[in-house]
C-alpha cells in the first residue's frame, strides 16, 4: 500500500513538473491508442517467424517445420527478408500488413525470468518489475504507465477485455474490465441499474458498479449495432474475431490503453506445422487483428498493438511432434503508423550454437527495455517516467514508432 | 446473525435456530466437533453415488498411464483422435464429480464450519486440475488429505497434502531426486504453505529442504528394484512412494538445525521443525485471519490466536474458537465482502432453503464466470483473500447477473445433471421468515428502498441478492 501510495505521488510530481516534451503536447487531442494482446500458454514463435536459412531449423523439427518459402507460391511462407518468413497461417492479414509496412517482428524478444513456468513469467511480465526483487502484486506496468499518463485523464482511459482486472492493471485509479467473448442482452434496463447502482450510493464500490453496469450497457448497445450491420455484410465473424471487432468499437470511442489475454498456445503435442492446430489458432488471431484495425478506421494510424506471450519454446520438437517450454519469443508490433515492414531488434543466427542452454531462443530484447522504448516515443515519457513504468530498466528505441 | 454468517457459508433456517437453542459459544463448539450430523438425503445419497465412481489413486494413475502409452502408439487419424477425447472426457467428468462434492457439502452440510475450513485448506494447499493427471486425483486429494485435517493438527494436513499424489505431481516433487534436485515443493512448502514468504527462510533452506525431500514421489506400478540396505527404508501407500533410491542421504542444515541423513525420517523431522516456528504459528493465524475475520487483520488477534497455535501443537480448532470468540470480529462485522464461493453458496442457501437443487453446473458456471473455480487456480499461491481481487466492475455487473439468475428462478439449478429441465422450478420467495428474522434487521437504508422499488417478487430477489448488505457479512 506505501509503495503504491508513492508511486501514485511520483507520477504527479512528474507530471506537475512539465518536464517531458513530445507527443504529449504535440498531439493535446487525447494522444495514441494502445493494445496489448496477451498470447497465454507460450506460443510457438519459431512456427511464427520461420528462421528458413537455417539448415538447423529443418533439422530440429523433422516432422513441424514449415517449408522454405517459394516465390511462385501465394499461399505458403511468406519470405520477410534472407533469413525470416511468415507462417501461412498470417499471410493473408499480418503478412499483409507487413507488406504495407504496418507490421514488425522483434524475435530474440522475453524477459530474463528464467523459471520457464508459465505463472511465473506471466506475473512477472504483467508486473514489469526488476527480477529478483520482491513483487509488489499491486502494480502493473499498464497501471503505472496509466498513472503516469494521467491515471484518470483523457489520455490514459483504460480498460481489460477479461473476467478479471489482469495483474498488468494493478494500481491504476480504476480500470473496468468486461471479457466480450460471450455478452448477450443488456442484463437491466435502465431503471434497474440505476436502482442497483443507488444501493451502492456512498460506498466504496460506487464507482466500480456504476462503471460495471454502464459499460454492460454500453457494449449491448454496440452488439445491437453490430448484429444490424451485419446482415448487410457478407461475412459472420466468430471466436476471436467477434471479440476483437468489439474491442475496436469501446477501444475507437472510448479507451486508449487496452489489454486482452488470448489462451490455447501450449502446444506440447501434436501442434502441426503449415496446418494445424497452431496455425489454425494463428490465422485466428490474424484475422481478429485485421478486424480490429478494419474497424478501427481511421484511428488506426493512432493506434499501436503489441502481441506477446510468456516465453518461447523449445527450439527442436519433442516426442509428440510439439514443443515444450522454452526462453526467448517474438513480439509483434502492429498499427497504421508503425514503422513496420522490418524485423527489428537484436539478432544472431540461427543455429545450435547460438541456442540457450541447448535448447531454446536467448532473450536478446529485455521486453521492459523494448516497450519502454516503444512508450516513451510514442508518449514522449520523460526519463524519469520510464523509470515509473519499467523501474531499473534502460530503455531501447527500436524505432518503430 | 452476522456472525453466524461468518461461522456458516450463509445463514440457513437451520444453522439461526440452533444458533438461538445452543448461543453462540456452545453453537461454535458443536461446529468445532466437525461433521457431526447427517447431510440430507439426497445430498448424502448422491456424495456415495461420486464417491463410488471415483477410482482410487493408484488404480487410476495406473490406468491413465497405459492408455496415454497406447494413444501415442496409435497412428495419427480418427481413432486416435477418438480415443484422446475419450481420455479426456473421462478426466473432466472426474474433476466435475470432484467440484459438485465439494459444492453440495458446502450448501448443505450442517458442519458449516468444517466445509469452510475444507475450502480455505484446498485454496490454501492449491492444486490444479488441469496440471498432469491431477483431474483423476482432486476427489481423493479433497477427501482423504484435506477434509480429515481441516480441524485438527496443522502439523497433520501439512503431511497428508505432501504425501498425495496430487501435490507430488502439482509441485514437482515427483521428479526430485538426488543428482535432479527440484525446488519447486520445497521452496512453495515454505513459502506459501508454512512460513510465509517473510518467515525467516533462505534460498539455502530452500534447498537443504529439497534435498530432504529427493525420492518422495508417486509410484502407481510396480516397486523398484532396491539394493538390500535401502530395503528396509523404502515407503509405499497407496500412490505415495518414498524411494530410498532417489534420496540424498547427505546431512542437510535446515533452519539452523542438522539433519541426519536417514531416510522419510527427515521429512518428517523437517516438517516438526518447520511448523513449530513462530513464524508459521504467525502465518497461519494471519491467514485465517485474513478470510473469516478482515483483509487487513488486527494484529493483537493474530498474535493471541498465533500464541494458541504454538502452545495447542498447531490445533486448528483451538485457533478457530479463539477467532471466532474474539472482540475483534464483533467489532468487524459486516465488513467483509463475499468472494465468489462465499456469494455463490450463500445465495443458494438462503434462496432456495430447505430445498437441495439437483444440477450443480450453473453454481460452477457461475464460479467461473467469477474466476474462483474449485481446482481451477493455475498458480500454487491460492486464490486471494480479499476483496481487492473479487470487486472489479466487470466481476460487480457479473455478480448482478447471477443475482438475477437466481432471484428469477430460470437458473436451472432444479434441472437433471444431464440437462433435461425438471418442471416446478419456480422463483423463490425470498421474503420468507428467514428473512425477517436474519435479514431484514440489519439492511441500509438504500437497500430498504431499493427493495421497495422493485415491480415484481423477481425483481426484488434480484435487488436483494445483489445488495451491499448481502454481498458483505
Amino acid at each position: 500500500m506505501k509503495r503504491r501510495h508513492a508511486l501514485k505521488l511520483g507520477c504527479a510530481a512528474l507530471l506537475g513538473s512539465g518536464g517531458s516534451a513530445g507527443r504529449l503536447f504535440a498531439a493535446p487531442s487525447a494522444g495514441p491508442r494502445f493494445l496489448l494482446v496477451f498470447l497465454r500458454g507460450g506460443y510457438d514463435s519459431t512456427n511464427l517467424l520461420i528462421p528458413y536459412s537455417s539448415g538447423f531449423y529443418y533439422e530440429a523439427r523433422p516432422n513441424i517445420a514449415i517449408p522454405r518459402p517459394d516465390p511462385a507460391s501465394s499461399t505458403g511462407a511468406l519470405a520477410l527478408d534472407a533469413n525470416w518468413a511468415l507462417a501461412p497461417a498470417v499471410r493473408e492479414t499480418i503478412g499483409a500488413m507487413y507488406l504495407e509496412r504496418q507490421a514488425a517482428f522483434i524475435p530474440f524478444a522475453g524477459t530474463d525470468d528464467l523459471s520457464r513456468s508459465h505463472f511465473e513469467t506471466q506475473d512477472s511480465i504483467e508486473l514489469g518489475q526488476p527480477t529478483g526483487a520482491a513483487r509488489n502484486y499491486r502494480s502493473g506496468f499498464l497501471g503505472r504507465l496509466s498513472m503516469a499518463l494521467g491515471g484518470s485523464a483523457p489520455q490514459a482511459t483504460s480498460i481489460a477485455f477479461t473476467d478479471a482486472l489482469p495483474l498488468a492493471f494493478e494500481g491504476a485509479d480504476t480500470v473496468p474490465n468486461l471479457s466480450l467473448k460471450n455478452v448477450g442482452k443488456p442484463p437491466f434496463d435502465a431503471r434497474q441499474a440505476g436502482i442497483l447502482s443507488g444501493m451502492y450510493a456512498d460506498h466504496h464500490l460506487e464507482t466500480a458498479v456504476r462503471e460495471g453496469l454502464d459499460l454492460r450497457q454500453q457494449v449491448a448497445r454496440k452488439i445491437a449495432e453490430e448484429m444490424t450491420a451485419a446482415s448487410r455484410s457478407a461475412v459472420n465473424t466468430k471466436g476471436f474475431e467477434l471479440e476483437a471487432e468489439r474491442m475496436a468499437h469501446l477501444m475507437r470511442d472510448q479507451y486508449r490503453l487496452g489489454f486482452v489475454d488470448v489462451g490455447g498456445w501450449d502446444t506440447h503435442v501434436g501442434e502441426g506445422a503449415a496446418q494445424g492446430p497452431l496455425a489454425a489458432n494463428l490465422a485466428s488471431l490474424g484475422r481478429g487483428l485485421q478486424v480490429f484495425a478494419q474497424t478501427l478506421g481511421a484511428e488506426w494510424n493512432n493506434t499501436v498493438v503489441v502481441v506477446l506471450s510468456e516465453f518461447g519454446r523449445t527450439f527442436r520438437e519433442n516426442g509428440n511432434r510439439g514443443t515444450d517450454h522454452g526462453h526467448g519469443t517474438v513480439y509483434w508490433v502492429l498499427g497504421g503508423a508503425v514503422k513496420g515492414g522490418t524485423v527489428a531488434g537484436e539478432q544472431r543466427t540461427v543455429e545450435r550454437a547460438g541456442l540457450l542452454q541447448d535448447r531454446d531462443f536467448p532473450v536478446l530484447n529485455d521486453y521492459r527495455a523494448v516497450l519502454g522504448g516503444l512508450f516513451r516515443s510514442l508518449w514522449g515519457l520523460s526519463a524519469a517516467q520510464c523509470a515509473v513504468v519499467f523501474p531499473q530498466s534502460e530503455t531501447r528505441d527500436l524505432k518503430l514508432v | 446473525m452476522l456472525w453466524l454468517e461468518r461461522v456458516t457459508f450463509g445463514n440457513d433456517a437451520e444453522s439461526v435456530a440452533e444458533l438461538h437453542r445452543l448461543g453462540r459459544e456452545r453453537y461454535l463448539d458443536r461446529q468445532l466437533r466437525g461433521p457431526e450430523q447427517p447431510l440430507p438425503d439426497p445430498v448424502a445419497a448422491e456424495l456415495t453415488a461420486l464417491a463410488a465412481a471415483r477410482p482410487d489413486p493408484v488404480r487410476s494413475l495406473a490406468e491413465v498411464a497405459a492408455e496415454h502409452k497406447s494413444i501415442n502408439a496409435m497412428t495419427d487419424g480418427a481413432d486416435k483422435e477418438r480415443a484422446r477425447k475419450a481420455l479426456n472426457d473421462q478426466g473432466n467428468r472426474l474433476a466435475y464429480g470432484a467440484i459438485r462434492e465439494e459444492l453440495l457439502r458446502a450448501a448443505y452440510s450442517p458442519s458449516q464450519l468444517d466445509e469452510q475450513l475444507v475450502w480455505f485448506w484446498l485454496n490454501h494447499f492449491s492444486v490444479h486440475q488441469y496440471k498432469a493427471n491431477l483431474r483423476w486425483l482432486v476427489g481423493d486429494y479433497a477427501d482423504r488429505a484435506i477434509r480429515p485435517h481441516a480441524l485438527g493438527h496443522f502439523k497433520d494436513l501439512v503431511l497428508a497434502t505432501l504425501e498425495h499424489p496430487a501435490m507430488l505431481e502439482y509441485l514437482d516433487n515427483n521428479q526430485n531426486a538426488v543428482g535432479h534436485v527440484n525446488e519447486n515443493y520445497a521452496r512453495e512448502l515454505l513459502e506459501l504453505h508454512t512460513l510465509g514468504v517473510n518467515g525467516g527462510y533462505t534460498q539455502q533452506d530452500v534447498q537443504q529442504l529439497a534435498r530432504v525431500l529427493t525420492g518422495v514421489g508417486i509410484n502407481a506400478g510396480n516397486p523398484p528394484q532396491l539394493k538390500r540396505e535401502w530395503q528396509s527404508l523404502y515407503l509405499r501407500e497407496g500412490a505415495f512412494e518414498f524411494n530410498p533410491a532417489r534420496h540424498d542421504f547427505g546431512e542437510k542444515r535446515l533452519l539452523g538445525h542438522t539433519i541426519k541423513g536417514a531416510g522419510f525420517t527427515e521429512v518428517d523431522e523437517a516438517i516438526a521443525l518447520i511448523v513449530s516456528r513462530p513464524a508459521c504459528a504467525q502465518f497461519i493465524s494471519r491467514e485465517l485471519a485474513r478470510y473469516f475475520v478482515a483483509d487487513d487483520p488486527p494484529a493483537r488477534l493474530v498474535d493471541r490466536m498465533a500464541k494458541t497455535f504454538a502452545r495447542t501443537d498447531g490445533d486448528i480448532a483451538q485457533v478457530v474458537r479463539e477467532m471466532f470468540l474474539a472482540p475483534e470480529l464483533d467489532a468487524v462485522l459486516g465488513g467483509k465482502f463475499k468472494d465468489p464461493m462465499r456469494f455463490v453458496i450463500s445465495s443458494v442457501r438462503f434462496a432456495y432453503d430447505g430445498r437441495t437443487i439437483s444440477n450443480t453446473r450453473p453454481m460452477l458456471n457461475w464460479l467461473n464466470g467469477l474466476g474462483e473455480a474449485p481446482f481451477g487456480r493455475a498458480t500454487p499461491d491460492g486464490y486471494p483473500l480479499t476483496e481487492l481481487a473479487w470487486a472489479s466492475s466487470g466481476q460487480m455487473s457479473r455478480r448482478f447477473e447471477i443475482a438475477r439468475a437466481i432471484g428469477s428462478g430460470n437458473a436451472g439449478l432444479f434441472d437433471a445433471e444431464d440437462g433435461s429441465s425438471a418442471a416446478g422450478g419456480g422463483f423463490p420467495q425470498l421474503s420468507n421468515r428467514l428473512y425477517f428474522e436474519a435479514v431484514e434487521p440489519f439492511l441500509g437504508a438504500r437497500t430498504k428502498d431499493a427493495l421497495a422499488r422493485a415491480n415484481s417478487q423477481q425483481e426484488w430477489n434480484t435487488f436483494l441478492l445483489a445488495s451491499p448488505d448481502f454481498n458483505y457479512e
